[in-house]
């Protein structure tokens, strides 16, 4: 079986966040990390590996550092890293950032394409689903629940207040949850092979069935017409008083407010 | 693409189990303020296996017009089915605008739906309003007027952007179950329904649904809650939530909790408030031993009245609450509640 995991070095929003003094977002203090739904996409694919043999392909599409996150990749038991990287594909949206992993994809064979089902700094949960429309197959997103059963997958999906048990024929595509699993650490044999494994880089001469039209920036059918650091709404008041006065102070401000 | 050809705003109208989800009334409410602006109308497009009878429902919550798409295939949601009604939809009646929730269903179909008709989508949208792009002209740029304008958070909701779709129809978007306000509704309203089949016949894509398992759960949904009382990992214990409970008893309250009480096991997900829970605006959010980590506040912060207990006084939901108690919610808790309960039975 060969499994390819699609995943994105993001900067490090949990706990990580920091802030310069005027409230704005310090993007440049921020350490970059393998997206946690992505890392749990790769953590079910080395289980189906470790489970049944596999493959596994970890690709990404970014800048040049990203080489990172598919060294890291590497060492946690993948067996090939793919990064995509061109200045004509910067600044796509994901319409086009889709279409050029499916590009690269196409290079390759699968059974299983698995995505996180999103990313941390985007969060948007599109590129896993685009990719398969691009592609032809059947997504299964939200995946909590993985199992493979001669050529088909079968998927528990998680929805608000229920599960579907969904089977679809590989290949197929499927977004996992960082509730999946908890992801293996990297091995300190693996630490020391992913260092001097050799990682496939791809531009865009590599990508199959793809038109510069759909790549990029240009080939980006959203544009963002403002972006700001949030402004948080301003601190009310703050009170240090010993119990009874902090209920006295909590019910006076019920009833300043009618709420009882 | 002739962007001229399209018209109108349409909203996904999610069913589940042929129940209409609130997501449809709010989609419908903010659907015709654009519409106003647009001087157009709201479409509901509305998806199953035997709903047609809820298109009065649809009507009543402001819909001018329900397209019904029946089919047996479309009896439970499926990607496929479901992508390829909606898509069919948009290349038959070429709506300018659509909308979509963006719930656990939503945040799949539309990606898969805007991939097939080659247009953007923006994801999880707060705020929608029609405007020009680029907002301010930029010389040797055509101003485009009458764009929809969607703003959305992103980064961990660190930060918010506004994203335009200028150059292909329809512009989607994805909003956030929550956010909008549906109109009042009113009884009798009819609208002009139409119905449509596509035809659907099954193919690769088609996945098979084997079992539907649904989580058994007698409680209220926190978004409908008027005053929540929510804990996080500072109560301690799943026991001690207890203390929640009494007070949100006498306030006719309902608990709501952080990720890490969930990720802990002390509640269930469907009680998560944040930015991988849910987003809550209740009238007042207790926020009981919360750190307040700014995935959290994504879910909490446009709440009327934030009142927060916390014995860390540098914790970052007082960056955001009305009120912050610094103290030991162990004692402050069982106090409140029977001050409580002495002031409402006094009344």
């Amino acid at each position: 079986m060969k499994i390819v995991v699609c995943i994105k070095q993001v900067p490090d929003t949990k706990g990580g966040v920091k802030f310069n003094p005027d409230g704005t977002l310090d993007r440049a203090a921020m350490m970059t990390i393998m997206n946690p739904d992505d890392k749990a996409g790769l953590e079910a694919a080395l289980r189906l590996k470790d489970q049944y043999g596999a493959e596994v392909t970890v690709i990404t599409m970014g800048l040049p550092k990203a080489e990172d996150v598919l060294r890291e990749a590497m060492a946690m038991g993948a067996d090939k890293g793919i990064l995509v990287t061109d200045r004509v594909l910067g600044g796509a949206d994901t319409w086009a950032t889709s279409q050029t992993l499916a590009g690269a994809i196409r290079n390759l064979d699968y059974d299983l394409i698995i995505t996180g089902r999103q990313a941390i700094d985007g969060d948007t949960a599109q590129v896993g689903p685009q990719i398969s429309e691009h592609l032809g197959i059947p997504v299964i997103s939200y995946a909590q629940k993985i199992e493979i059963d001669g050529d088909s997958v079968i998927v528990e999906r998680q929805y608000d207040d229920r599960y579907h048990v969904l089977k679809a024929k590989m290949p197929c595509l499927i977004t996992a949850l960082a509730e999946l699993n908890e992801p293996r650490y990297m091995t300190p044999g693996g630490i020391f092979d992913a260092c001097d494994a050799e990682i496939t880089v791809w531009g865009r001469a590599n990508l199959v069935d793809v038109e510069d039209s759909n790549l990029g920036l240009k080939g980006s059918p959203t544009q963002i017409a403002k972006a700001s650091d949030k402004v948080r709404k301003g601190a009310g008041e703050k009170v240090n008083l010993d119990v009874t006065e902090s209920v006295d102070y909590i019910v006076g401000k019920l009833k300043d407010r009618h709420v009882i | 693409m002739n962007l001229e050809e399209y018209k109108g705003v349409y909203v996904f109208a999610q069913q589940v189990d042929n129940v209409l989800n609130s997501i449809a009334f709010e989609l419908i409410g903010k659907g015709k303020d654009l519409a106003d602006a647009l001087g157009t109308q709201v479409t509901a497009v509305l998806v199953g296996s035997g709903v047609k009878n809820l298109a009065d429902e649809l009507a009543e919550y402001g819909a001018d017009k329900v397209i019904v798409v029946d089919d047996p295939e479309l009896k439970d949601y499926r990607t496929e089915p479901y992508a390829h009604a909606l898509a069919s939809v948009i290349n038959k009646y070429k709506p300018e605008i659509f909308l979509v929730g963006a719930t656990a269903i939503g945040r799949d179909l539309g990606p898969r739906v805007s991939a097939r008709i080659h247009t953007g989508l923006t994801a999880d949208c707060t705020q929608l309003e029609i405007g020009d792009f680029p907002i301010t002209p930029v010389p040797g740029k055509e101003q485009k007027h009458n764009q929809l304008l969607m703003t959305r958070p992103a980064f961990g909701g660190n930060t918010i952007a506004t994203i335009a779709c200028p150059d292909f129809r329809p512009q989607m978007a994805t909003v956030r179950p929550g956010v909008m306000q549906k109109r009042e509704r009113v009884a009798g309203a009819k609208a002009n329904v139409e119905e449509f089949n596509p035809g659907f016949t099954p193919d690769n894509k088609y996945v098979e649904i084997l079992k539907v398992v649904k989580a058994v759960s007698d409680t209220v949904d926190i978004m409908d809650a008027k005053i929540l009382v929510s804990g996080g990992r500072g109560v301690g214990s799943a026991e001690n939530f207890k203390l929640l409970d009494n007070l949100a008893e006498v306030l006719g309250a309902t608990v709501s909790c952080s990720r890490a009480v969930v990720d802990a096991g002390w509640k269930p997900k469907d009680l998560q408030v944040g930015q991988t829970g849910k987003t809550v605006r209740p009238n007042v959010y207790f926020a009981i031993g919360i750190s307040g980590a700014i995935q959290h506040l994504a879910g909490m912060e446009e709440s009327d009245i934030i009142i927060a207990i916390n014995k860390d006084e540098s914790a970052p939901i007082f960056d955001v609450a009305d009120y912050g108690i610094v103290g030991d919610l162990n004692k402050i808790l069982p106090a409140l509640t029977e001050k409580l309960k002495a002031e409402l039975a006094a009344k």
